[in-house]
C-alpha cells in the first residue's frame, strides 16, 4: 500500500481535483520549468564555469538537433528502449508468476525468502558487472539487469496484493461454488489490481535505471553507453541530451501506466467522487 | 426445504496442544418455509454454525442436513449473506448482483434481464450501473440481498446481515426483508444481536449459551403475520422479547 500512497502524491490527477482550477495546475509546473531554464541560461552567461562543465541550454538544444538528424540519438534510444521494454516484460512476468505462487504457497515463501531478500538488499550496481561477464556486453545483459531490478517490486506487490484479498470475498466465491480459475480471474486479479498497478508504476521507472546501469558497465550502444562516451570526450552537451532523453523515456512509460490505471481502475475514481 | 442440525460440535486444536471447544453440541430443526433467528452472546459460535450450514466449514462431530441430504459443501439451493455487504468494489451494482449467475455460466443477456427484474424490488431501479463505493450502507446491503435472491435459493443463511447499518436503516431494511420473505417463503436462519429484530421477523427464536455455544432456549413468536414495524408496541411482542432477554441472561 506504500506504493499506492506514493503514487497518489506523484500523480496530480489523483489529488483533490476540485481544489484548484485545471489551468493553474498545468500552468504553474510549466512556469517552474521555464524559470529553471532561465536560471541555467543566466549562470552560463555569467561565464563562471567553462562550457564543458555547464554548457548553455542553447548548445544543448543544438546538440539535440544534431544527433537527432544524424540518427545517433535514435540508434541509442532504440537500443535502450528495447532493453527497457524487454526487461520490463520479463521482470514483471516473472514477478507476477512467482509472486502469485508465493502468495498461495507459504512453503515456497519460506524456501525462497532468504535468496530473494539477500538479492534484493544487494545494490544492483554491485553485481551488474557479474551479469556483463556472464552474458556479454550485448543487449542480453541489459535486459537481465533491467528485469532483475523490476522483478523485486513486482514480486512484493503481487504477494501483498494477492494476500490482501478480503477473506469474506473468498468465502463468497466458495459459497457460490466458483472454480479455481473463476476465483483467480473474477476475484484475485481485480482485487489485487490497484496494488499491481502501483507496482507497475514503480517498475516502469526502475526498468530504465536497470538498463542504463547495464550500459554503464559495458556496452556498444544505448543511452547509457552514449553518456559514458560523451563524458570521456568532454562533450557535456551530449551527456545532457542523453540524460534528457532518458528522462523523457521514463516519463512516457510512467504516463502509459497512468493511462492503463485510469482505464482499469475507473471504478476507484468513480467511488472517490462521493 | 428444511434444515436440521444433529449434535454438531466444533473443536479447534489449541496452539499449545489440547483442544478449544468452539461450538455445540447443537441440535435443532427448522421447518421448510419458516423464519428462525439465532441470538446469543458474541463469540458463542453463531457465525461458525452459519459457516457449517453454508458448507464452508466441516464440523468436528455431528451432522447438518439440508432437507434430508447431509451438507458436504456449498449448495446452490442455499443463499448466504455476510456481516457486511461484501460487494466487489470493482463491479457495478448489476454485475455484483449477477455474480452467482455469471459463475454458473448464464449468458450476459439472461443475467441482465434477471437483474433488471430484481432491481425495482430492491429499490435500486436507477442504480444498476453505480459502483458500490457510490452507495450508502443500506443500499449496499440491498445489493447484497439482490445477489442472494437472484440465485432463487430455498434456504437463506443470514449472518448478522444488518450489523453494519445504523438503527433507522436497519429497521427499514428488516421490514423490506420481511416483505421479500413473505413473497418467496424461503427457509431462513438469521444470526443477530438485536432481540427486537429477532422477535419481529421470526417464527422462532433460538438462544445460544456462552462459548462453546449450545441451544439453551427455543422461543416461539406467536405474532400474527403479515407483521409491520408497529407490532413492536404490542403485548405479545413485549412479552416474547422479555422471554428472549431473560434466556440470554441465564
Amino acid at each position: 500500500m506504500q506504493q499506492s500512497t506514493l503514487s497518489t502524491i506523484l500523480n496530480p490527477i489523483e489529488r483533490d481535483a476540485g481544489a484548484q482550477k485545471l489551468w493553474v495546475r498545468r500552468f504553474i509546473p510549466a512556469l517552474v520549468m521555464l524559470m529553471l531554464l532561465l536560471f541555467w541560461q543566466i549562470v552560463t552567461m555569467l561565464e563562471i564555469y567553462p562550457a564543458f562543465i555547464i554548457p548553455p541550454p542553447i548548445d544543448v538544444a543544438e546538440k539535440f538537433y544534431a544527433v537527432l538528424l544524424d540518427g545517433r540519438l535514435w540508434l541509442h534510444t532504440q537500443a535502450t528502449l528495447s532493453a527497457v521494454l524487454s526487461g520490463l516484460g520479463v521482470g514483471v512476468t516473472l514477478g507476477l508468476v512467482l509472486g502469485y505462487l508465493i502468495a498461495k504457497h507459504p512453503l515456497l515463501e519460506d524456501s525462497l525468502a532468504p535468496v530473494i531478500i539477500s538479492l534484493q538488499s544487494t545494490p544492483i550496481v554491485a553485481y551488474a558487472p557479474l551479469l556483463v561477464i556472464w552474458f556479454g556486453s550485448g543487449p542480453t545483459s541489459k535486459v537481465i539487469t533491467s528485469a532483475l531490478i523490476v522483478f523485486f517490486p513486482t514480486l512484493m506487490n503481487t504477494v501483498v496484493g494477492i494476500r490482501n484479498v478480503p477473506r469474506p470475498l473468498h468465502d463468497l466465491m466458495r459459497a457460490l461454488r466458483a472454480s479455481r480459475w473463476q476465483t483467480f480471474t473474477k476475484l484475485e486479479v481485480p482485487a489485487a489490481m490497484p496494488v499491481l498497478i502501483g507496482g507497475l508504476k514503480i517498475s516502469a521507472t526502475l526498468a530504465v535505471i536497470g538498463a542504463v546501469v547495464g550500459e554503464f558497465i559495458s556496452a556498444n550502444a544505448g543511452l547509457g553507453f552514449l553518456i559514458t562516451l560523451a563524458r570521456s570526450q568532454y562533450d557535456t552537451a551530449l551527456v545532457i541530451v542523453a540524460v534528457i532523453t532518458l528522462a523523457i523515456i521514463a516519463r512516457i512509460l510512467y504516463w502509459l501506466v497512468t493511462l492503463l490505471e485510469r482505464h482499469v481502475l475507473a471504478w476507484q475514481s468513480r467511488a472517490r467522487t462521493i | 426445504m428444511g434444515l436440521s442440525v444433529r449434535n454438531v460440535t466444533l473443536v479447534y486444536n489449541a496452539p499449545g496442544g489440547g483442544v478449544l471447544p468452539a461450538l455445540g453440541p447443537v441440535t435443532f430443526q427448522i421447518e421448510s418455509g419458516s423464519f428462525v433467528s439465532l441470538v446469543g452472546p458474541s463469540g458463542c459460535g453463531k457465525s461458525t454454525l452459519i459457516r457449517i450450514l453454508a458448507g464452508l466449514q466441516e464440523p468436528t462431530r455431528g451432522e447438518a442436513f439440508l432437507g434430508d441430504i447431509p451438507i458436504s459443501g456449498p449448495s446452490s439451493r442455499v443463499g448466504l449473506m455476510f456481516q457486511d455487504s461484501n460487494l466487489m468494489p470493482w463491479r457495478t451494482v448489476q454485475d455484483n448482483i449477477a455474480l452467482p449467475l455469471e459463475l454458473g455460466g448464464i449468458s450476459k443477456q439472461e443475467r441482465y434481464a434477471a437483474v433488471e427484474n430484481l432491481l425495482p424490488t430492491l429499490g435500486l431501479s436507477d442504480f444498476g450501473l453505480a459502483y458500490p463505493g457510490e452507495l450508502s450502507g443500506g443500499m449496499a446491503q440491498r445489493v447484497a440481498i439482490g445477489r442472494v435472491l437472484i440465485q432463487k435459493p430455498e434456504v437463506l443463511l443470514l449472518d448478522e446481515p444488518f450489523g453494519a447499518l445504523d438503527a433507522l436503516t436497519r429497521e427499514q431494511i428488516s421490514v423490506d426483508l420481511l416483505e421479500v420473505w413473505a413473497q418467496y417463503r424461503q427457509t431462513v436462519l438469521m444470526v443477530t444481536h438485536d432481540i427486537n429484530e429477532a422477535v419481529l421477523l421470526s417464527d422462532r427464536v433460538l438462544v445460544m449459551s456462552q462459548r462453546p455455544g449450545q441451544i439453551i432456549a427455543d422461543i416461539p413468536v406467536t405474532l400474527e403475520r403479515p407483521r409491520c414495524l408497529e407490532d413492536i408496541y404490542s403485548d405479545v411482542f413485549g412479552k416474547t422479547a422479555q422471554q428472549v432477554r431473560a434466556a440470554i441472561g441465564r
